[in-house]
Parts: structure tokens; C-alpha cells; sequence
């Protein structure tokens, strides 16, 4: 505490509201030890858990704009951001970790972002959690993670960052087995931990390698020593970046390790909103946007991440065609649009990758908190009558813009946000991306191939989230007659997150809009700082004229006609309801199977890695070679001294000690001379 | 507080105190009745955990040599001594080791209910020979702790253990013995090495420290001799297959004593003798290439290993093999990291892995199995307890912000400058670990809650909590603020350094930039 406190009153550190980021902090983990301990003793009390749960967000949301209002006011003189420090926290030789937190430009629209989506969806748990006995638990992992998301986006140096990378990873672990007594859900938890921690151990090495070479782990000693310690494109600059993105691979679920994200929606809706679309899930976007200038002196490993990006969003939107869980859907179009993300930095254009987050946070989370409120009524409704049948199939949807005006209305928006339709966000962000790629291939050919599949990806971005919308608001209801009448919009706590978060939908392209709009590139200017050497290296290379008129027509074009032959394809013929449905055949198979990775990783790395430990290595190494072998040769000796072994183990306690004291006495009586 | 000790004398008197305590609280035990047996042996080991405390404080740790030096002759004639001393290393063992100790007796109150006196009196004795062999600066001395310590817990295994607990007895004694009596061997030879090269006969580890050049020739032999005694004990792979049965069958309170404490033994004897005396051998490439390696294969393997057992103490003890590998590499590595990560290994270790055994104890009391299999889903009932595990997990897994983290980043990040590729393949046990324990974890505590047995499982009472929560406290600690322990050991790890590595200082200006060599 008193290292806080002189933290606060530093007189040559950060000043203002500045210095107090660390309540940002401090006030959920507060909630979470709250919650924690309400869950343990008083479960029941559901007004406490929910004042404390979204107050200490909603708290943080007021800590993050004060901190905001501060920076723009008076930014950080000279280069370096604002460090507030906390404690000294490794200290080992000259390698000397302290906890302390950056803020800078970027953090700041982290730490917005998080706690402002965090306290919307916070909010939506309210209502949508209230049944569930768990609730108290429930909000105290939620309030977790939103402290280890902060520490995350503020950490100062790679390993603080890591404290917070693995901590989210162990919140997603906790949510997405909240309903843990269900088999699935706990193994989903558990494959995402182990998935992302393949991740983790890239990013680890990262962390030797550079303390190795540079001698430093924070942000501010990185950016300043790697442009004078290490050779710009040489291997070993390349090597730390593609370590790096491995564990963004990992936390952000790209190709090859995505694999995670679409079983994590065994977790609460809210959680998927919230952790699997809006904020963990783009920390590897942040991690190679923190780290940009490395990723600048690497121009091979900044390919990788924009064509495993590229790569990443197009084959993820392939798979979300032939979905029926209108979770699974949202699931591959995340991971799709994170893809963007990496197109994005990968390509230098770092403006574009968070405008992307930014926006994405938004209109996902509309997403995910709309397909809630569609669940929540599907469930109540079976529920009612007691039938038995899957609330999240779409197939067993159909026609619920009747019962659920509003979320459809809301969800609509959505899609026409994430489609790319102008003027709603998703429009501007997208562009952007689609813009800088392109603008590289005009000097890099290679770069074009990159803009074709970002394009292609937009068309099935329209196509199958039109396709959702189908299936789930237009055409004949296929709940069931008796279901139908239970169906019915969420209470005002849920509704009205939704609404914000529309507002924020149609309206976030405005945090952005180009010159050529005769927008004021907001967001560019504000987080220029911290991308300025980086674009000095690598320029963000725009289409000029014309160029520029057929990029945005393209974009326009891709999207409209996903649009629209989504909704003519889906509804050309009856849909029958889940459980009449013919299974799928052909490659609409392959797809529905997800290309089969699941089963290939099953069977490639899983089993084998299983059988070897249990046969090769416990039974064949360790009981046959080792005790048995090792046992041969000296069983004579063995049995031997067992014998021995039987005559003093007499099962008299006092022989034993008598024999065990004349040893030491015998020892000890040379002392006594 | 430092000078309230000094004014005490405590640094003249609390080394002996510490050694003698136990033993004096062994005659009430002995000589009370049964039922009593177990307060006086919980007040003993109190009453020594707060002494042991103020060395915290009264411990100068900044030269990183050992202090609070004592020597009085014992066998003249053959220049064997009593001599003691400490440093910030063989603090942090002993603080731990003291610590263990009441949570030991307060772990075994419902679970020993026969030969309790006997069981507590042997308890203490195995506290003896433990401090003992930390703070013994006579190498003959310490060879004596050694055995004095493998002889209680022979019994506590072979007596109060399990179903099989003769043959893990017999194969812990066959093991540590064969091991030590090599290395008594090597240390009378090693002395009369030195005796002969400056006409002075004696067992005091300064005296062979300083001239440990006279070994010559014999070094490669005297090295193996030591090595494979520390090895057995650590236990570096393949000498680990004692490990799994003593701990399946010690009691509670043995599993969490061999894995918190004696295990350390071994690493420690690597790193305050076997090592420094002959650092020639040890880090001679073709020794330490061997050394990293079965290091590098015990993490990997322990891990892999310790995913397929049906048995929880098994998966425990296995994951001991792999959390020790990381203790061996950061020694070899020779690094003021690696050392430092290496130490905060040994006691983060003590931390989890006592914990662990101690929750897999509580579980064993209410339904005397503990096959994985028996249980699952049991978070519903018992939420308190399983959230202990799950934190208590994490910590083993490493997660940052808790002390497993630590210890095992210190190693990975300090021999990455040394051995690249075997910390490579290292790093990769953050996965296997993760996958052992995750998994174990689900099948226990997650899953449906499918056996009957488990419905009317009981929570942690009183006591057990007790016994947790030093240990939860220790675990957040030493995660979130490890500086104050890091500070103190800093000085000796660099000693250590110094004394093994001759390049130290190149070692600490070079740095890893491969592009200037092409």
C-alpha cells in the first residue's frame, strides 16, 4: 500500500487521474473477492452480487474516462508514455520486473473498450444469469477477468502483460466450464486452457529472447534498444516476432490453433460476448500492436501475420456457411474477423487493426448479447412446455421477428455493421483494412492476393450472417404452436445494453471516418504516438483516385450481394426443424464437420501423445525397463535386505527407537570426551 | 526486530536451538500418554517454526556466505567437527521446512490413530535430521543428518503407510542408501585428498571448498559419487522410480514432507557441495550436456507421465519428477536467474506439492481411495475445498501471479543464455503441466457428480482449513510479491555463480545477438 501511495504522489511520475489507472484495477477485484465470498456463504444474495458486480465495472468504466479526459488533456512529454509503478515485483540480478501499468494512447482505448462493453454486458448478465444458481459465482469470475483483461492492455512490460494474458485464459477456463457438470463444458474449458498455452510457451521464449539480446522486458526499453541492438529483417528479430505470434495464434484463435473458440461456446452467452468476442480474444491483435516496432524490423514474420490472418478469415468463414447453432455461427465469424485484425497489422496497418477491434467489439457483442436474448427465449419457451428440443438450433427457429421486435431489430443492425454496409461501422473499419492491403499490393504484388481473400471473405461474412438473420427472424415460425406462445423479448436490463451497444454499431465508424469522407482519422491522430516509428519503417501505402473509388465499390459490391443471396438461398425452399432435418451430404458435410480438424488433431496429436505416455513410457519405460530391469538385476539384493528387513521391522516400536538411539549415541559419545 | 534478536542472542544460539528443540520434545512425547502425544508434538514444532522465524531478520544475507558460523571439535583426531552455519539458501529450506512441520501434525491429527507416540516422536526426530543437514557446515556432520533423517521416515512409511508400504520402505531405504554410502565414501576420500595436499585433516566444508583442486585426478569419481547420491534424492531421471511408491504409501504427512523437503535435500546438496566442489566435472560439456538433458527428459516425461495415472498421489509424485527437472536445469545452467529461479523452484514447490498431497490426504480420509476415477463432479458439494485444489493447481501449472510462475520463469529465462535448446524443449512443460493437472482436475472436482459415495462428501472443517491457508497465503505470495525472498537469496546465488563459473562476468556483459557473429 504505502508503495501506492508514493507511486500516486510521485512528483516526477504521471500526474492526475493518471496515476490512480491502478483503481481501474483495483475496484473489480474488489468484486471479485465480494462475489467470491458471497458465492461461498450467501448464494442467494442476488441483489448484493449484482450492485457490487456491475458497480465495480461500471466504476472502472469512470476510472477509464477520467484516465482518458487526463491523457488528452495533458499527453506524455517527450517519446516514453506515462508508467505508473506499483511494486517491485522480480527482482533477480539486472533483470529487475516491476508491477507497474502503461498508459498510454493505446492502452487507453483498451482499458475504454474493455470496461465500457465489460459494464453492458455486466449489465445483460443481470438479467440473463438471475435463474441460475450459480449467479454469485458467476459474476465473481466475470469481475476476475475484467481484472486481468486491465492488467493485460496496461501491463508495462512483457511479463505483467503475461500475468494478464494467462489470467484471462484462466477466466475463460472457469466461464466456459461455468455449467461444469456437464462433461462437454468442462472438457471445452479445459482444451481452451491447453490450447492457449501452446500459445503461451511462443510467447515465453519471446520473453528469453529478448531479454537475451536486449536486455529488457518492459515496452518503453524495447522500443528504444531494438532498432539499435538488432538487425532489421535478420533471422533473429523474425524468430521473437513468430514467437510472439504464436501466442497470439493461440489467444486469438487463428489457424492453427483456433480450434478452441468454436467449443467455447459451452460458456454462458454473456461469456462469449464479453471474453470470446469483444476483449480476450483480440489480445493478440493488442500484443502485436503493442509491440509493433519489432514487428516492423521483421517483414517476413509481418507476412506471416497477415496471410495467417488472411488465411484464418476466409477458411473460418467458409465453415460458418453450413451452421445451425447460431452460437457456432457467431464463434467462426469471430475468429474470422480476428483474421481481418492480423490482415491488418500484419500488413503495418496498426490504425486499421484496432479500429477493427474497436468496431468489431461493438457490433459482436450485439451479436452474441442478441443471440442471448433469442436463447433466453427459446429456453424459456421449451422450458414452459417442457419440451426437450435445442434452443440454440436455428433450424428451430424461424420467424421470431413477431415475438422479438427489438433484438431483431438490433441484431439487423449488426449484420449490416459486420457485412460492411455504409455508413454502419464495420463499413469504415473493414475498408480501412481492405484499403491498406491493397495499397501494399500496389507495391507488393504478392500483397493483392491477401486483398482477394479479404474480399471473398466479406461476400461470406454478408452471406452468412444473412443467412443467420434468415433463420432466425424471417421466413415461418418452426418453434412449435404451443412453444410460440412463450416466446417473448428479455426485461429492459437486457434490452437496454442492446440498444447501447446498437448506437454504438451504426455510429462507431464515426471514432475513424476517412479524409476522404471528410472525416477528421480521430483515432489515427489519437493513437499516432505509438505507431509513429513503426510507420516510418513500414508505410501504410493508401490507394489514391481511383484506385481508391474501385477498393470501396468492391467492398460495397462484396457485401450487398452477400446480403442478398443470403437471404434469397436461405429462404428459397422449407426448412425443416431440427429434428426432421436429412443429414448434410457432399461438401456441405465437410463443412458442417468443420473440415474435420477436430478429429484430425484427435487423432493425430491427442491419442498418440496419450498412448505413448500411458504404454510407451509409464508401462513400457518407467514399470517395465526401469523397476523392471533395474529390479532384475538386483531382486537377490532386494529380497535379501527385505528379509533383513522383516527381522527388524519386529512391529515393536521400541526396538526401533532403542536401535535408532544407540546409533546415535554411538555417534555421539566421541562429543563427550 | 534485528535488534530485539540481537539483544536476545539469537544469532549465537538459534542454529543449536533448532537442532535440539526437537529432539528434547521428543521425551514428553515418548514419555506422555498416547492421546497427548500429538499436542506436544504440535507445540514442539510450533515453538520451532517461531524461532526459526527471526532468522528473517537476524540473517545478514548480503555478503551471500554463510553466516552464524560455529565449530567445536568432535572426533579430533579425525577432523570431524560440530560446525553450523547458514545462509540466505539454507534459510529459505529451513523457514520451510519449519513451517511444514506444524501443518504436518495438525495434517496427521484424524489420520495416524495407532503408535502415536511413536509416530510424532519420529516426526520430530526427521525435523532434526532435516535442519541438520541444511545447516551443517562439517561434511562428515552432515553425512551423519543424512542418515539420521533417512531412518524416520523409513519407518513412517513402512509403519503407518498403505496397503504396500514394506516394499516402498525397503525401496526408499535401498535406494537413498546406496546413494549415501557412495558418498561417505567420497567424502573421506576427498578429505584425505585435501588432508594430503595442506597437512590438515578435516571435514569442514570451507577447508574443502578452498581446495578443491587437490581432488585432481579423482574428481570425475568423487563428483559421481556425490552426483548420484543428490541425483537419487532429487530424483533426476531414471533413478525416480523409488519416488512414486514411497509417496503412494507414506501417510499424508511423509508424501508432504518427501516432496516439500526431501526432495530438496538432493538439489541442495548439488548446489552447495556436489557443484561447487567440483565444478571442472560438472560443467565440464560433456557432464552437464548430460546432466540438462535427463534434466530436460524428467520435465518432459514426469509431465507425460504423470497424465496417465489412475492414481492421484501417483499423478503428484510424478509431477514432483518434472518440477525437480526445472530445480536440476537452473543449477546447471549456473546463471544468477537460473539459481534464483532454481531456489524459488525448490520453495514454491514445497508450497504446491505440499499442498497438493495434504488436499489428496483430505480426500483419501473421507473415502479411502484415491483413484481419480472414484471421484468427479464433487465441486457441488464440496465448493471450499475445491476451490483450494483448483488454486493449489493453478500454482503447480505456473500461472503468473502465483508461485509456481516465479521460480519456473527464473530457470527457463536464465538458462536460455546457456542451453537454448534444452530450455526450448523445457518451456514445453508449461503445456504438459497444465495438461496433467487440468485434466486430473476436471475428473475429480468438475464432470457430473455420477457416484453415490461422493453425495454426502463433507467440506474442509476447521482444522484442515488450518492447514490450508499458510499454505494459500504462501502460494499468493511468493506469486504476486516473491521480491522480499528474491532480494535475500540474490547475494548467494551470485556467490554461487562466481564459485562454479569462471566466466561470470562475460557471462554477464555477452549478449544473445547471433546476427553480429555472421
Amino acid at each position: 500500500m504505502s508503495s501506492l501511495l508514493a507511486a500516486a504522489a510521485d512528483p516526477l511520475g504521471p500526474s492526475g487521474a493518471v496515476r490512480w489507472v491502478w483503481l481501474a484495477v483495483a475496484f473489480p477485484l474488489a468484486g471479485f473477492l465480494v462475489n467470491g465470498a458471497l458465492a461461498l456463504r450467501r448464494p442467494q444474495a442476488k441483489t448484493a452480487v449484482s450492485l457490487v458486480g456491475t458497480g465495480v465495472v461500471l466504476a472502472a468504466f469512470v476510472v477509464a474516462v477520467a484516465v482518458y479526459l487526463q491523457l488528452r488533456a495533458s499527453p506524455p512529454e517527450g517519446t516514453g508514455p506515462f508508467v505508473v509503478e506499483l511494486w517491485r515485483w522480480i527482482p533477480s540480478g539486472p533483470l529487475d520486473v516491476r508491477f507497474a501499468f502503461q498508459v498510454d494512447q493505446l492502452s487507453v482505448v483498451m482499458l475504454l473498450i474493455v470496461t465500457g462493453v465489460g459494464s453492458l454486458i455486466h449489465l445483460f448478465s443481470v438479467g440473463y444469469m438471475h435463474a441460475d444458481p450459480g449467479y454469485a459465482r458467476f459474476f465473481s469470475y466475470l469481475n476476475l477477468f475484467i481484472v486481468f483483461m486491465l492488467v493485460l492492455v496496461l501491463g508495462s512490460s512483457l511479463p505483467v502483460t503475461f500475468v494478464g494474458w494467462e489470467g484471462v485464459g484462466l477466466c475463460s477456463y472457469l466461464l466456459i466450464g461455468f455449467w461444469f457438470s456437464e462433461e462437454t463444458n468442462a472438457n471445452a474449458g479445459k482444451k481452451a486452457f491447453l490450447v492457449n498455452r501452446i500459445g503461451d510457451f511462443g510467447v515465453l521464449l519471446a520473453m528469453f529472447m529478448l531479454w537475451w539480446s536486449l536486455r529488457a522486458l518492459d515496452y518503453v526499453t524495447i522500443a528504444e534498444r531494438a532498432p539499435v541492438r538488432l538487425i532489421a529483417g535478420g533471422g533473429f528479430v523474425t524468430a521473437v516476432t513468430l514467437f510472439l505470434f504464436l501466442g497470439c495464434v493461440g489467444k486469438s484463435a487463428q489457424i492453427p490453433l483456433y480450434v478452441w473458440l468454436p467449443d467455447a461456446m459451452a460458456g454462458p452467452t454473456p461469456v462469449s460476448a464479453l471474453i470470446h468476442a469483444a476483449t480476450m480474444v483480440t489480445a493478440g491483435v493488442y500484443l502485436v500492436a503493442r509491440t509493433n516496432i519489432l514487428f516492423s524490423m521483421a517483414p517476413v514474420a509481418s507476412a506471416i501475420v497477415a496471410g495467417i490472418g488472411a488465411l484464418t478469415a476466409l477458411f473460418a468463414a467458409t465453415i460458418g456457411l453450413r451452421q445451425y447453432d447460431i452460437k457456432r455461427v457467431l464463434a467462426y465469424s469471430t475468429i474470422s474477423q480476428l483474421g481481418y485484425m492480423f490482415l491488418a497489422v500484419g500488413t503495418g496497418a496498426y490504425v486499421a487493426g484496432i479500429f477493427h477491434l474497436a468496431t468489431h467489439a461493438f457490433f459482436k457483442a450485439l451479436l452474441f448479447l442478441g443471440a442471448g436474448s433469442v436463447i433466453h427465449a427459446m429456453h424459456h419457451a421449451y422450458h414452459s412446455t417442457g419440451a426437450h428440443e435445442d434452443a440454440q438450433d436455428m433450424r428451430n427457429m424461424g420467424g421470431l421477428r413477431r415475438q422479438l421486435p427489438w433484438t431483431f431489430a438490433l441484431m439487423a443492425i449488426a449484420t449490416l455493421a459486420i457485412a460492411g454496409v455504409p455508413p454502419l461501422s464495420g463499413f469504415f473499419s473493414k475498408d480501412e483494412i481492405l484499403a491498406a492491403v491493397f495499397g501494399r499490393g500496389q507495391s507488393q504484388p504478392f500483397w493483392l492476393v491477401f486483398w482477394v481473400m479479404g474480399l471473398l471473405t466479406a461476400f461470406l461474412t454478408a452471406f452468412y450472417m444473412m443467412r443467420l438473420l434468415a433463420l432466425t427472424f424471417l421466413g415461418d415460425n418452426r418453434t412449435g404452436a404451443r412453444e410460440r406462445e412463450h416466446v417473448h423479448e428479455a426485461p429492459w436490463i437486457m434490452t437496454g445494453p442492446l440498444l447501447l451497444l446498437g448506437v454504438l454499431s451504426v455510429a462507431g465508424g464515426f471514432l475513424n471516418l476517412p479524409a476522404f469522407l471528410g472525416g477528421r482519422e480521430g483515432l489515427a491522430h489519437w493513437l499516432e504516438p505509438g505507431f509513429a516509428v513503426a510507420s516510418r519503417t513500414v508505410p501504410v501505402a493508401t490507394p489514391e483516385g481511383s484506385a481508391e473509388w474501385i477498393v470501396l465499390g468492391a467492398a460495397i459490391a462484396m457485401a450487398l450481394g452477400g446480403l442478398y443471396l443470403g437471404w434469397r438461398l436461405t429462404l428459397a425452399k422449407p426448412i425443416p426443424p431440427a429434428r426432421e432435418a436429412q443429414p448434410e451430404s457432399g461438401f456441405a458435410r465437410v463443412l458442417f464437420r468443420k473440415y474435420y480438424v477436430d478429429e484430425i488433431y484427435q487423432a493425430l496429436l491427442v491419442r498418440p501423445l496419450v498412448g505413448l505416455s500411458r504404454w510407451v513410457l509409464w508401462k513400457g519405460v518407467d514399470q517395465g525397463l526401469i523397476d523392471g530391469a533395474g529390479a532384475n538385476g538386483s531382486a537377490a539384493l532386494v529380497r535379501g535386505l527385505g528379509w533383513l528387513g522383516s527381522k527388524l521391522q519386529s512391529g515393536q516400536l521400541g526396538a526401533y527407537l532403542v536401535i535408532f538411539l544407540v546409533g546415535a549415541l554411538l555417534l555421539l559419545f566421541p562429543l563427550t570426551r | 526486530m534485528a535488534q530485539l534478536l540481537s539483544g536476545l542472542g539469537y544469532r549465537q544460539w538459534i542454529l543449536h536451538a533448532l537442532l535440539l528443540v526437537p529432539l528434547l520434545g521428543v521425551v514428553p512425547i515418548l514419555l506422555g500418554r498416547p492421546a497427548a502425544a500429538k499436542r506436544t508434538a504440535l507445540v514442539v514444532s510450533l515453538v520451532e517454526f517461531v524461532l526459526s522465524l527471526g532468522l528473517w531478520w537476524a540473517l545478514d544475507t548480503s555478503p551471500g556466505t554463510l553466516q552464524l558460523n560455529f565449530s567445536v571439535p568432535w572426533i579430533p583426531a579425525w577432523g570431524i567437527s560440530y560446525a553450523v552455519g547458514i545462509d540466505a539458501i539454507s534459510m529459505t529450506m529451513v523457514l520451510l521446512t519449519t513451517l511444514l512441520m506444524p501443518l504436518c501434525v495438525l495434517g496427521s491429527w484424524s489420520y495416524i490413530k495407532t503408535r502415536e507416540r511413536g509416530y510424532y516422536a519420529l516426526l520430530l526426530t526427521l525435523l532434526t535430521g532435516i535442519l541438520g543437514v541444511f545447516v551443517a557446515t562439517d561434511l562428515f556432520l552432515f553425512y551423519v543428518f543424512w542418515e539420521v533423517m533417512l531412518i524416520p521416515m523409513y519407518f513412517i512409511i513402512g509403519i503407518w503407510g498403505g496397503r504396500n508400504r514394506l516394499y516402498a520402505a525397503i525401496k526408499f531405504f535401498l535406494f537413498t542408501l546406496a546413494g549415501s554410502l557412495l558418498m561417505l565414501l567420497a567424502i573421506i576420500v576427498f578429505a584425505w585428498k585435501v588432508y594430503g595436499a595442506t597437512g590438515t585433516l578435516s571435514f569442514a566444508y570451507a577447508h574443502l571448498l578452498e581446495h578443491r583442486e587437490a581432488a585432481g585426478s579423482l574428481a570425475p569419481w568423487l563428483f559421481a559419487a556425490f552426483g548420484l547420491a543428490f541425483a537419487i534424492k532429487v530424483p533426476v531421471f531414471p533413478l525416480h522410480t523409488w519416488l512414486p511408491d514411497a509417496h503412494v504409501e507414506a501417510p499424508t504427512a511423509g508424501s508432504v514432507l518427501l516432496a516439500s523437503v526431501l526432495l530438496k535435500l538432493g538439489t541442495y546438496g548439488f548446489i552447495r557441495f556436489a557443484v561447487p566442489f567440483f565444478p571442472g566435472v560438472a560443467l565440464a560439456p560433456p557432464v552437464s550436456a548430460l546432466v540438462v538433458a535427463l534434466a530436460v527428459i524428467g520435465i518432459v516425461y514426469g509431465a507425460l507421465v504423470a497424465m496417465v495415472q489412475p492414481d492421484i498421489k501417483k499423478l503428484v509424485a510424478y509431477s514432483s519428477v518434472s518440477h525437480l527437472g526445472f530445480v536440476m536445469l537452473g543449477i546447471w545452467a549456473a546463471t544468477t536467474q537460473s539459481l534464483q529461479g532454481a531456489l524459488m523452484v525448490m520453495i514454491g514447490h514445497g508450497f504446491s506439492t505440499g499442498a497438493l498431497f495434504f488436499l489428496v490426504g483430505m480426500l483419501y480420509e473421507r473415502r479411502h481411495t484415491r483413484e481419480i476415477a472414484a471421484f468427479g463432479g464433487i465441486a457441488k458439494v464440496v465448493p471450499v475445498f475445491s476451490l483450494i485444489f483448483t488454486v493449489v493447481a493453478l500454482s503447480s501449472i505456473g500461472l503468473p501471479g502465483l508461485n509456481g510462475f516465479i521460480g519456473e520463469f527464473l530457470v527457463l529465462l536464465g538458462s536460455f543464455r546457456v542451453h537454448p535448446w534444452a530450455t526450448g524443449i523445457a518451456t514445453t512443460g508449461v503445456i504438459f503441466a497444465a495438461a496433467y493437472l487440468l485434466w486430473a482436475l476436471q475428473r475429480i472436482i468438475f464432470n457430473r457428480l455420477d457416484k453415490p459415495e461422493n453425495e454426502s462428501l463433507g467440506d474442509l472443517n476447521r482444522r484442515e482449513l488450518l492447514v490450508m491457508l499458510p499454505l494459500l497465503a504462501g502460494i499468493v505470495w511468493l506469486g504476486l510479491y516473491p521480491a522480499p525472498v528474491l532480494r535475500r537469496i540474490e547475494p548467494a546465488a551470485v556467490v554461487y555463480v562466481r564459485t562454479v563459473r569462471g566466466d561470470y562476468d562475460a557471462m554477464r556483459l555477452s549478449a544473445l545477438a547471433p546476427e553480429r557473429r555472421r
